[in-house]
């Protein structure tokens, strides 16, 4: 399973949603995830892929991970998994 | 001062997942204990425990609540859905406002910490799920029941070992009577039946491996539970005005420490409690036909409360009625004085007097009328619940009637 589909299954997961629902344009508002159900999603995240994720929750914003939509928390992903094989 | 009764009633434990089949296995002196059903069972000295059987989370509670909610948790919120229906009460505006559940529980979300220390000590990993917190704290099951009831008043959790149950419905009674709420939701819930939470209690040599039999001379030890109780304790007139059915009536309780030994039981300091209770109710000692024992089946605690019992009630010690529905359910530890109380409930209610079960052998030093083995019937106007904790803390509740 691609990056982008395994995200898209835990995101979908976490918002009661079928995959087909969630788009790389959704932010996680759309999808009615709110700040317990993002922190859980970056748990999964971690798990599934077995990185770390440098999210802080009190300032989600100054972050180096984006998560503004799906795509930016894919691309985030992308970038730290190739940080990690180098 | 208003007075304060009971009008709803729900629990969860080894006996039922509901309150009449409690009442039914305690009337039948039926008992939850047996073999403990957990991971690593075979590295126990103590393979008994009185667990809940049958109860399955899944169906009644959904993904997300189930990613929250410790079984200590679980066991509240079932325990609490059952009162309220009882109770037939919603919660909306000034009542909201005024009304809050105070529960009593000692070691929070066991389960959690047993599997996250497992999961970090043990299997060496370094990332546990982000609710870890939220989901242990001992005051996670109050909560909870606040935001499902939309109870907005004053709601926390009181942590006094064996006693808390005891310590928190005396609170949520004060709060009650001053007139400060209308109605408060209270009991207590404990989920410590887990390996750590066991192996902490065989630590201290004082459980049984084959029986919990309160006031019996051959008694061994005392028995863990787990399970959740809450009431709806209310103001009489607010109750009589919407017609809710009236369990019992609240009339008073007591609240003493040892301040002697964190484990040895005190004589004396019992004794202030139940005298305590009987003098805030205004009643005389003869008037008390049922106490539900604190009666844990270690030989410590056995006989000092029946010395303690004797002290204050004199002749009429050996009039009265005293059962331990422990032998039965298991010590809830946190929790146990709320399922204890549905034993004055039904005592008062129904007239029917719990069993001690596991009653093999009299013993001189608990010369009281136990009620050995077989429930019995009873007319009892007054009944006592005694809660005496470690570290010396005691609360005794006194019910009445209706």
């Amino acid at each position: 399973m691609s990056v982008k589909d395994k995200v898209i299954e835990i995101i979908a997961e976490q918002a009661v949603l079928e995959p087909s629902d969630v788009t790389p344009q959704s932010t996680l508002e759309d999808l009615g995830i709110d700040s317990l159900g993002l922190v859980e999603s970056i748990f999964a995240i971690e798990e599934a892929f077995d990185i770390s994720v440098p999210f802080n929750a009190n300032e989600p914003m100054q972050s180096d991970f984006d998560i503004s939509t799906v795509a930016s928390i894919i691309a985030g992903i992308e970038k730290l998994l190739i940080a990690q094989k180098a | 001062m208003k007075r304060v009764v009971i009008t709803g009633a729900g629990t969860v434990n080894a006996l039922g997942h509901n309150v009449p089949d409690t009442l039914e296995a305690m009337r039948e002196g039926r008992c939850g204990i047996g073999e403990l059903d957990m991971r690593d069972v075979d590295r126990l000295a103590v393979k008994i425990g009185a667990q809940v059987r049958g109860f399955e989370a899944e169906s009644l509670f959904n993904r997300q609540q189930l990613a929250l909610f410790d079984r200590f948790t679980q066991f509240t919120l079932v325990a609490a859905r059952e009162a309220l229906s009882q109770a037939e009460l919603e919660f909306s505006g000034e009542l909201s406002a005024k009304s809050g559940v105070v529960l009593g529980n000692s070691g929070g979300g066991m389960q959690t910490l047993d599997e996250n220390y497992r999961s970090v000590y043990e299997e060496g990993k370094n990332r546990v799920h982000p609710f870890v917190v939220p989901k242990l704290m001992n005051n996670a099951a109050a909560s909870h029941v606040s935001m499902e009831f939309n109870l907005k008043g004053p709601s926390f959790t009181v942590a006094s070992a064996c006693a808390s149950s005891n310590h928190a419905m005396a609170q949520a009674f004060q709060m009650v009577r001053s007139g400060m709420s209308p109605v408060m939701i209270t009991g207590g819930t404990e989920s410590m039946l887990c390996f750590g939470g066991v192996k902490a209690w065989e630590g201290l040599r004082v459980m049984s491996k084959d029986a919990c039999r309160p006031f019996s001379a051959n008694r061994n030890g005392m028995v863990q539970g787990e399970g959740a109780g809450v009431f709806v304790f209310e103001e009489m007139e607010h109750a009589r005005k919407r017609g809710a059915e009236i369990m019992a009536e609240v009339i008073g309780f007591a609240m003493s420490s040892d301040a002697a030994d964190i484990v040895m039981p005190s004589k004396q300091g019992a004794a202030r409690a139940i005298a305590g209770a009987l003098a805030d109710s205004r009643i005389n000692r003869d008037e008390v036909g049922y106490i539900n024992a604190h009666g844990t089946g270690t030989t410590a605690n056995d006989k000092t409360e029946c010395g303690a019992v004797a002290d204050v009630f004199g002749p009429h010690a050996d009039r009265l009625l005293i059962s331990s529905t422990k032998s039965m359910h298991g010590h809830l530890i946190g929790g146990t004085g709320a399922v204890e109380l549905l034993a004055c409930i039904m005592a008062l209610r129904d007239g029917v007097i719990a069993p001690t079960i596991g009653y093999e052998e009299p013993d001189p030093e608990c010369a009281l009328d136990v009620v050995p083995n077989e429930a019995r019937d009873a007319n009892v106007t007054v009944a006592l619940s005694n809660a005496f904790a470690f570290g010396g803390l005691n609360a005794v509740l006194a019910l009445r009637k209706v």
